[in-house]
């Protein structure tokens, strides 16, 4: 699950971890004032929230001085797509913007927790290069980032945390500021395992001018397995950033992406259903949709994904594509006929059936009546469905998409 | 031969009682697998269709003196037990558990680092190991797989997978060819594994049945691209391979927990898949060609 800024500074905060003095999120400009009376005297930083990088480049992060300026930022947007590096064309909608007061730096950082997958670790990432992402950092100036390994749950130790000062530049002769530097170290890393964050990046982590660490900017991503136990996560605003497709397939136990073409797949295994996908393309179609229906597959399963890919209403043609292991595939077929019936499924459908009992479940497709073409091979499965959803034959697989 | 288990594997079920642990214990017990217990606290003293239960895995292995455990516990629990079976000495710990936390798992792999005597952890999030014909550990459809291939001559294939159907279909592909499995290890899908594509590669190379070794991998992390790096370097077996996940979109969890593409750090099955060639590793182009890439692999072998 990944945090909006405002909720991941929520968290800095909750354990202690400066930020700069906050206002509040404002959805309508009628909410700005009372929002900049809290964060204090002018300046004001105004920040889209949106979970994409390069914000500030594509005018999502503002300054104000005097409240009918915060006021206009804050409708000019609102209800405006930001078009960002990493966003694509189609941009992200801005609903909400953070205020915050603005506060005077003079040096800006780099400073990350996240998760080594190769070690299976938990690794701590600084630079004293900040502000711009830690992939740029690493091509221009490899020099400057330090890593270090996080024990768990220990954490790090004092002398690790001074060590790393060291190297960054923030060791300071005032032994009381030194103290300070250490203990916000050891709190991000502290927080970071509390919360069972996959990431939690500070950037920039700003110097003060009053010396003091603050976190200008934060992103956390947490662990969705590790949900179960943090109940304090169920109320953030994040977990409801998803089409309302995607929250009943959750609800369901189903993994369902929503992609931009036109076939619908529904598949058992996550490996098969990205394979499904990548053979769909391969024959000249655009898979509408990744959905993993979970091994049960029972008939109430098929059904719901029936209808989650149905409200795209791009799809002109559906790929099931099931390998029966401990499911039998004659349960399956019978599961798939009963919901092809129940919801009135007019779209042409293919159903590749294999492994256990798939050859009673082919024949119990083929004598439903039903529009459902049952096929064989992979291959075979993948040029029917584009030639039904695109109306033309299928072509031969270019070598170069591969 | 086969790599980590055989046919004299003495193995228990952690969660032996639970739906999913009872279910596949007995579709273990059925394929051949010497199962001599199961472990459920509280349950001890009592069996589940003959086979005894007991309370801890320390009590089942001195008992039973199992060598490989399957777990079935919950994923808040899971962690637990993995390491409850390394610290009962258990030599190979299979764990199907979906689900767990990823510190749990960072925390698990610390410790299994600290041991002395090697201990193999398969999974989690995993369909487990198969010997065909011999030994299953794990949820996989035992029919489907093939132990010897119809020219003797070809030998058999390793495969080793981060993922569950995707292997069946692969499997199901081999077998259809007339290609025999020396064994299918699923090593799971997610971000923090207790072992490695290398680690799997590596036992292959060494076994002297297989001849040949089949990778299936997919987006997320760069575990693919060590391996080929470790083939280039190491490996003296052919290596073939197929990765899922050329149309997934960046940023996005494909239903595996570890199958995401992050940052601009690659990850993409394009760079995987095009890394794997420059490495001298066979890529299959299509998952409806996993099958026939490596039969000719097997087929251009032979005719040396």
């Amino acid at each position: 699950m990944k945090l909006e800024e405002f909720e991941a500074k929520k968290i800095l905060e909750s354990f202690q971890i400066p930020i700069p003095p906050y206002g509040g999120v404002v959805t309508g400009a009628n909410e700005v004032s009372s929002a900049l009376k809290r964060c204090g005297p002018a300046p004001w930083i105004l920040k889209a929230q949106v979970q994409t990088g390069g914000r500030g480049k594509a005018g999502g992060i503002k300054k104000a001085k005097t409240l009918s300026e915060a006021k206009e930022i804050v409708s000019n947007l609102l209800g405006k797509k930001l078009i960002t590096a990493q966003t694509g064309t189609d941009g992200i909608l801005v609903k909400k913007v953070l205020i915050e007061k603005g506060v005077a730096i003079q040096k800006e950082l780099y400073l990350s927790l996240t998760l080594d997958r190769k070690q299976g670790k938990m690794i701590l990432i600084a630079s004293s290069c900040g502000g711009m992402e830690i992939e740029e950092i690493a091509q221009t100036s490899p020099g400057k980032i330090e890593k270090m390994e996080v024990s768990v749950p220990s954490g790090i130790e004092t002398y690790q945390a001074r060590e790393l000062l060291l190297k960054l530049g923030l060791y300071d002769s005032n032994s009381k500021l030194v103290q300070e530097r250490i203990k916000f170290i050891k709190k991000c890393v502290k927080t970071a395992l509390s919360i069972d964050a996959s990431l939690l990046e500070i950037n920039p982590l700003a110097l003060t001018e009053n010396h003091q660490l603050i976190a200008l900017d934060a992103k956390i991503v947490i662990d969705d397995n590790a949900l179960f136990r943090h109940p304090e996560f169920k109320t953030m605003e994040s977990s409801l950033g998803q089409s309302s497709a995607e929250r009943q397939a959750k609800k369901a136990g189903i993994s369902y992406i929503s992609l931009k073409g036109n076939i619908g797949c529904m598949v058992n295994g996550a490996g098969l259903a990205m394979a499904t996908m990548d053979i769909i393309k391969q024959h000249g179609g655009e898979p509408a949709n990744f959905l993993d229906v979970g091994g049960g597959a029972s008939v109430q399963q098929v059904t719901t994904a029936f209808k989650i890919i149905l409200s795209d209403k791009n799809v002109k043609a559906i790929l099931v594509n099931i390998f029966g292991g401990i499911m039998k595939c004659d349960v399956i077929a019978q599961g798939i006929v009963t919901a092809v019936e129940e919801i009135k499924l007019t779209i042409p459908i293919v159903v590749r059936l294999e492994g256990t009992r798939a050859e009673e479940g082919r024949k119990i497709l083929a004598q439903s009546g039903l529009n459902i073409t049952s096929t064989r091979s992979f291959k075979e499965s993948a040029e029917k469905v584009v030639e039904l959803a695109t109306g033309t034959i299928a072509v031969t697989p270019s070598p170069s998409l591969v | 031969m086969s790599i980590l288990i055989n046919k004299q594997t003495k193995v228990i079920c952690q969660g032996i009682t639970g739906e999913a642990g009872s279910f596949h214990t007995r579709a273990c017990k059925e394929y051949g697998t010497k199962i001599v217990g199961g472990v459920t606290p509280g349950k001890g003293g009592t069996f589940f269709e003959e086979i005894p239960i007991f309370d801890t895995v320390k009590e089942a292995v001195e008992k039973t003196e199992a060598q490989a455990s399957m777990i079935f516990v919950p994923a808040a629990y899971a962690a637990d037990a993995i390491l409850e079976a390394e610290d009962a000495g258990i030599k190979v710990i299979i764990c199907i558990t979906e689900g767990i936390p990823v510190l749990d798992m960072v925390r698990v792999r610390e410790k299994l680092a600290q041991k002395k005597e090697k201990v193999w952890l398969i999974g989690p999030n995993c369909p487990g190991i198969m010997v065909p014909e011999e030994c299953k550990i794990g949820i996989m459809p035992g029919y489907i797989h093939k132990r010897y291939s119809n020219q003797k001559q070809l030998g058999q294939v390793g495969i080793v997978s981060r993922s569950g159907t995707l292997t069946y279909e692969a499997v199901w592909q081999l077998s259809q060819l007339g290609i025999g499995q020396s064994t299918v290890v699923g090593i799971g899908g997610d971000p923090v594994l207790g072992s490695s594509f290398i680690d799997m590669i590596e036992l292959f190379d060494k076994d002297p049945e297989t001849e040949v070794v089949l990778l299936i991998g997919e987006i997320g992390g760069l575990a693919e691209e060590d391996a080929a790096r470790f083939f280039k370097e190491k490996m003296s077996k052919p290596l073939i391979a197929f990765i899922a996940g050329k149309t997934a979109p960046a940023g996005k969890r494909m239903g595996h927990a570890g199958a995401i593409i992050e940052g601009k750090s690659g990850g993409t099955a394009q760079e995987k898949s095009l890394f794997l060639k420059s490495m001298g590793v066979h890529v299959a182009s299509s998952p409806a060609e996993i099958g026939v890439t490596v039969q000719k692999v097997l087929f251009s072998r032979n005719n040396r």
